[in-house]
């Protein structure tokens, strides 16, 4: 079924058209990662799909609904975890729910049994400093999933600022949330491996202004990508993609 | 262990450099180096300290009074404008600079003109430590409104937050510590500036105390006031820090990891 949808977005700011005629769609269950180079408006385009921006031309659908330019349908992680540092971190967590109105109490009643299953528990009264690089991702996606009442969230390179090491380690962290919590979502990136190793589908963005002109899907389930990148199949899709990249550069 | 010691260090260094301070003064006044009537040793300054000690508390209790009242309302004075100025670009622009040459005014010159429209009591001495204090409180607030992480502001957005939650939630805790530094710097003023009004008309205060004794040349009365308003407004500062600690204690906890104080 399908979830969140564009038909035919486009966006310009001060006459330059950064993104044109994108239609994306996304079923649930689903991730789908928006690969390309550095300024092909991957982030206008997620700003759109959150309802931060509101596109000149196309629409946005969830399911069904037109959502272009209304905020608050879908979740919306950012490059940096983004917890606020006067918050503990169940109040950070559990702010999407504050927002919507929820008391304070029963919001963080809501959040706590989340802790768990997110590698987090023991961690609701700590303040995010005394959380490491990779708690506090896992803390910004347990706010992520929280705020999502549509179970779409969207992500824009959530793990580019951590270590390698870390950066593994969330990555099968992540396949085995999104497996047991059933979260639909668009993942914003630029490092081709990453896309490769957590997505359903890769829309690759390139071109000025950006247009999605190729799609490819990764065939090889997501349950079966436990050291993925050491096999043959991943390397064949990491030359298909770079080859495209490559050409599109070019152009 | 190392971290105590260090907190030790950082306490006991102030300490010596003050003793060593009160030493040499100590020696210059006893070895008669100054003459008596210009530079009175420590222990005449004490004796006159203890002597007069009700008659100056009386007076503190007057100077320190304008000085909370007036900070206070310089604070909330200060908090309405700048939420104002961030909420209107315009009023900023229009009223930003005006605020700024309003400091360019010496404290000392409008302190007449203040006793002349309100008269002798409290009022023109509260109306002064007011304008001396708003603008470093001001000023800081807006500061901590823009310096927000923007990204910070979008995620609120992406969730539907309104204006008022945004600044409940990001703008306001932000500014935080602006709002202390700034409160901090005016709670100095504020002693300083009713002293100051009460120098230029008045019945009682430590300002009217001093210049009574400046005028009698009773020179170690007059260095007990100065130290005791030192120490008034040193008092203001600590309670000013208190209700830092209390109001951010996520900063002190990662001050406290970083091993600051």
């Amino acid at each position: 079924m399908e979830l969140l949808t564009t038909r035919h977005v486009s966006k310009s700011y001060n006459g330059r058209m950064i993104i044109r005629d994108i239609s994306l769609r996304l079923e649930e269950g689903e991730l789908v990662s928006l690969l390309g180079l550095s300024g092909s408006g991957k982030t206008t385009l997620l700003n759109i799909l959150a309802g931060l921006v509101r596109p000149e031309e196309g629409q946005v659908f969830l399911c069904g609904q037109d959502i272009t330019g209304a905020p608050g349908h879908v979740s919306y992680m950012l490059q940096k975890d983004l917890l606020l540092e006067h918050k503990r971190v169940i109040d950070n967590v559990a702010l999407p729910l504050v927002i919507r109105g929820m008391r304070k109490e029963e919001a963080r009643k809501k959040a706590d049994p989340l802790f768990a299953p997110f590698g987090l528990d023991g961690t609701q009264m700590y303040y995010p400093s005394q959380l490491s690089g990779g708690m506090r991702q896992r803390a910004a996606l347990l706010r992520t999933y929280l705020g999502s009442s549509s179970g779409v969230a969207l992500l824009d390179e959530p793990f580019s600022a951590l270590d390698m090491i870390t950066k593994g380690q969330m990555h099968e962290w992540y396949l085995q949330v999104m497996a047991r919590i059933g979260l639909s979502t668009v993942l914003i990136t630029h490092d081709v491996d990453e896309a490769i190793l957590l997505s359903d589908r890769i829309c690759l963005l390139t071109g000025t202004p950006g247009e999605i002109h190729d799609e490819i899907r990764i065939e090889t389930p997501r349950d079966q990508r436990k050291e993925f990148d050491l096999k043959p199949e991943f390397l064949a899709y990491k030359q298909q993609i770079m080859g495209i990249l490559r050409r599109q550069m070019t152009a | 262990m190392k971290r105590r010691s260090e907190s030790i260090r950082r306490k006991l260094l102030p300490a010596g450099a003050f003793c060593l301070i009160i030493l040499i003064w100590w020696a210059l006044s006893a070895g008669s180096l100054i003459p008596e009537y210009m530079l009175p040793s420590p222990v005449d300054v004490g004796k006159a300290f203890i002597g007069d000690f009700p008659n100056l508390m009386n007076h503190a209790r007057i100077s320190v009074t304008e000085a909370v009242y007036g900070l206070l309302i310089g604070t909330l004075l200060a908090f309405a404008l700048a939420c104002a100025m961030d909420r209107f670009v315009h009023l900023e622009e229009a009223v930003f600079p005006l605020l700024v040459v309003s400091q360019t005014i010496p404290t000392i010159a409008i302190a007449p003109l203040l006793v002349l429209w309100m008269g002798f009591g409290m009022e023109p001495k509260i109306t002064l430590v007011v304008l001396t204090t708003f603008f470093p409180i001001a000023v800081g607030l807006l500061d901590g409104f823009k310096s927000v992480d923007p990204d910070a502001v979008a995620l609120l957005r992406s969730m539907n937050a309104t204006r008022g939650q945004i600044f409940r939630h990001v703008k306001l805790p932000a500014a935080l510590p602006f709002f202390f530094s700034g409160l901090r710097i005016s709670a100095s003023y504020a002693v300083v500036g009713a002293v100051i009004s009460e120098w230029l008309g008045g019945f009682e205060g430590l300002g009217v105390y001093m210049t009574r004794v400046r005028k009698a040349y009773a020179f170690d009365k007059m260095f007990a006031v100065i130290i005791l308003v030192a120490v008034v407004s040193l008092l203001l500062m600590k309670c000013v820090s208190i209700l830092r600690d209390l109001s951010m204690p996520w900063a002190r906890r990662r001050g406290q990891q970083s091993g600051n104080p």
